[in-house]
């Protein structure tokens, strides 16, 4: 029992940096537009199904072919930006972004079932099925490589946050749009273009999902509830918040899948997502004062 | 290959739900129509034939594998000349996989469509509650893929399944295990099943009849019908040292996700079945590798290479319309093509439309004949005549392997092949 509680412990933290990097891009998005974006599972499986179409059709690497569905995907964002997103009125922005993301999800599900059928599929390469021994235990490479990606991708856009002068836009979008407005910053650009990162990231998010687990449209639906529970938990708006919230979440119920029973993993860990809540209302990481606008 | 429902109708069950469904209804029914403008007097009003199906949503593999099969059906009925000299026409509308649209979708069939008959839905948890609808209205509910106990637990009379009843399912392979000589048999077994109508009820009679034999189960536990990583689940299978793997899984995902965490881990049973997914054909091969389907087993009542006369004219008319080769074929498309058939045999024996004469007749003890076999309805509408097969995927070939002695079945490949060879 014991090594299976480490190994699972092991799944855990490494499918948690890959949800982590799947969450970032939406607790980027509310953290600076206050927008709840619910298409953000559909931006993961599109990110999915390019990266399989670059290995099907054109024999590419999924890790390779993140140089094509990254920017891919982060034009992808800033078009949906400009063409919806900012013609939402300050007001009622976070409430009406979940209706308008979410008829955006449902028009890329159905051009994905007309392009892609509905019928399952998965990203092969060479080292998905494929792991590495150490320690006693077997890490499979992509989860390995996976949280490797995660890791580098979250460290850019840490720096790109905090060591950029457009980042110091973004943090002061975050903090207060209207105060940021007033001291110069073009805050519907930073708007724009965090739409696009927090979209951008989704590719690999997806082609590491779309690696793990055979997907159609549909899987969409499957993941946001994920992706939000993750986001709260962490604290809307914080992305280590999404980091340690999803490894938290992942290796808590891999280890009551394992020590317990699975059919309770989901349970607790909703379970103490509740907790975690009642006593930090705000999320693990999240700003405890809403803000001004 | 039936399904239950998850809840991941969380978010596709609202909005969702009434956008894709309108959007796919509308879309469809003209193509349905159309197919059965193909056909017969012209100047006959259409017998209308209402359905629900999963067109999107977590069945939307196999719901839009039943739309083939339903119009595949139509199609050859209609170029027969249709039904009481009548051409067919199916209308059908997407329940996006959720249990609650399912019912508004044949009240309105029902109700405001005014079909004249009804074809069942995807999945063991949307027909229970189709089957109450139809009740209420009078009508029969024949189906193809609603076999759990729990469809008929409601002692409704006028649900019919022309399948194979899912507590069945196992039987034949567990029966071979049993059987091996005590020297070859293997000693231990896993269990993992999703909480499932479709799956749980399988897996207690198998494991019933490997325990009697002497198989121990090292492994027995239920997951969720949906799980964000099966991999630490799949390692604690692996962890087990299980020689035989019993997974009770709806969907090719489950059965992906194991067999991709196994190979991660080194394992391979000498024997692994999965209760549903390697029966989707080309939709299974494709998601796991055509190189890790060698030596899966998964339990049916019919497949591709099925010797049948009927069946091989649906799977080369299927092929010759939707292209690809007869081992791609979900199997979800002769089970709704055997209800069309079931369905037209009654019509035509009682020469009416009138649903409590089709629910007597088929109550009837009458035998009816379809591309999976002979179809004889018990008292309470499971099909008691269907014959249990396990089918194994060999070098790219879907197979029959159980039961042994039955002249269509080639040898079982056991120990089963290791992953990715």
């Amino acid at each position: 029992m014991g090594s299976s509680i480490v190994q699972a412990i092991i799944d855990g933290v490494l499918t948690g940096g890959v949800y982590a990097l799947m969450a970032a891009g939406l607790t980027l998005i509310f953290g600076v537009m206050d927008i709840i974006n619910v298409a953000q599972g559909i931006f993961v499986i599109l990110g999915a199904y390019l990266s399989y179409s670059l290995s099907v059709h054109a024999g590419i690497d999924p890790f390779l072919g993140l140089l094509i569905t990254i920017p891919a995907l982060f034009v992808v964002g800033i078009g949906v930006e400009w063409g919806f997103m900012r013609r939402l009125k300050e007001g009622d922005r976070t409430a009406m972004s979940i209706l308008v993301t979410y008829a955006v999800s449902i028009v890329i599900e159905g051009v994905l079932n007309i392009s892609f059928t509905v019928n399952y599929v998965q990203i092969h390469a060479w080292y998905v099925n494929r792991s590495v021994h150490l320690l006693g235990f077997y890490l499979p490479y992509i989860y390995v490589f996976g949280f490797v990606l995660a890791a580098v991708l979250l460290i850019a856009l840490y720096a790109l946050l905090y060591r950029t002068r457009f980042g110091a836009s973004v943090r002061a979008s975050l903090q207060d749009r209207t105060a940021a407005r007033l001291v110069g910053i073009d805050v519907r650009r930073v708007s724009t273009i965090s739409f696009g990162i927090g979209v951008a990231v989704t590719a690999a998010g997806g082609m590491v999902f779309g690696a793990t687990n055979a997907f159609n449209a549909s899987t969409s639906y499957d993941l946001i509830s994920r992706l939000l529970a993750i986001v709260i938990l962490g604290g809307l708006g914080s992305m280590g918040g999404a980091l340690v919230a999803a490894v938290f979440m992942l290796v808590l119920e891999d280890v009551v899948a394992v020590a317990w029973s699975p059919i309770w993993a989901t349970a607790v860990f909703f379970a103490a997502l509740v907790v975690v809540l009642s006593i930090r209302p705000a999320g693990l990481f999240g700003r405890q004062v809403a803000r001004a606008q | 290959m039936h399904g239950g429902i998850s809840r991941r109708k969380l978010t596709a069950a609202g909005l969702g739900s009434l956008i894709t469904a309108g959007a796919l209804a509308g879309g469809l029914v003209a193509s349905s129509a159309g197919a059965a403008d193909h056909a017969a007097p012209k100047a006959a009003t259409p017998i209308t034939i209402g359905v629900s199906l999963s067109l999107s949503g977590d069945f939307s593999a196999d719901g839009q594998a039943f739309q083939r099969g339903y119009q595949l059906w139509a199609k050859d009925v209609n170029r027969a000349g249709g039904l009481l000299g009548r051409p067919v026409k199916l209308d059908i509308v997407s329940d996006a996989s959720s249990p609650t649209q399912v019912v508004t979708n044949y009240q309105k069939l029902i109700s405001v469509n005014h079909v004249n008959l009804l074809f069942g839905p995807f999945s063991t948890l949307l027909t229970v509650p189709a089957s109450k609808i139809a009740y209420r209205f009078g009508y029969a509910l024949v189906e193809g893929a609603g076999g759990a106990p729990a469809v008929f637990a409601n002692g409704l009379h006028n649900v019919f399944d022309v399948s194979l009843p899912v507590v069945d399912n196992l039987v034949q392979f567990a029966k071979w295990i049993a059987s091996m000589p005590a020297s070859q048999r293997p000693k231990t077994a896993a269990y993992p099943t999703s909480n499932d109508p479709f799956t749980e009820p399988q897996i207690a009679p198998a494991q019933r009849i490997l325990q009697k034999a002497g198989v121990k189960t090292v492994y027995s536990k239920v997951f969720p019908a949906e799980v964000t990583d099966y991999t630490p689940i799949a390692d604690a299978v692996a962890a087990s040292h299980a020689q035989v793997v019993v997974l009770g899984s709806v969907d090719v995902p489950t059965v992906s996700s194991f067999i991709q965490a196994f190979a991660q881990q080194h394992y391979n049973p000498k024997a692994f079945i999965a209760t549903g997914g390697p029966d989707q054909g080309a939709a299974f091969v494709k998601a796991v590798g055509a190189s890790n389907t060698n030596g899966v087993m998964v339990p049916n009542g019919w497949y591709p290479g099925y010797a049948n006369a009927s069946s091989r004219k649906m799977v080369s008319e299927y092929v010759k319309q939707y292209g690809g080769t007869a081992s791609g074929i979900n199997s979800d498309v002769a089970e709704a093509y055997s209800v069309g058939q079931v369905v037209a045999q009654a019509v035509t024996a009682t020469k009416s439309l009138d649903n409590a004469k089709l629910i007597a007749y088929m109550h009837g003890n009458h035998t009816f004949s379809s591309v999976q076999g002979p179809v004889k309805f018990d008292k309470l509408g499971e099909n008691g005549a269907a014959a249990a097969f396990a089918f194994q995927w060999q070098k790219g070939k879907f197979v029959q392997v159980l039961p042994a002695h039955d002249s269509n079945s080639v040898k079982i490949q056991y120990p089963k092949a290791n992953w990715g060879s």
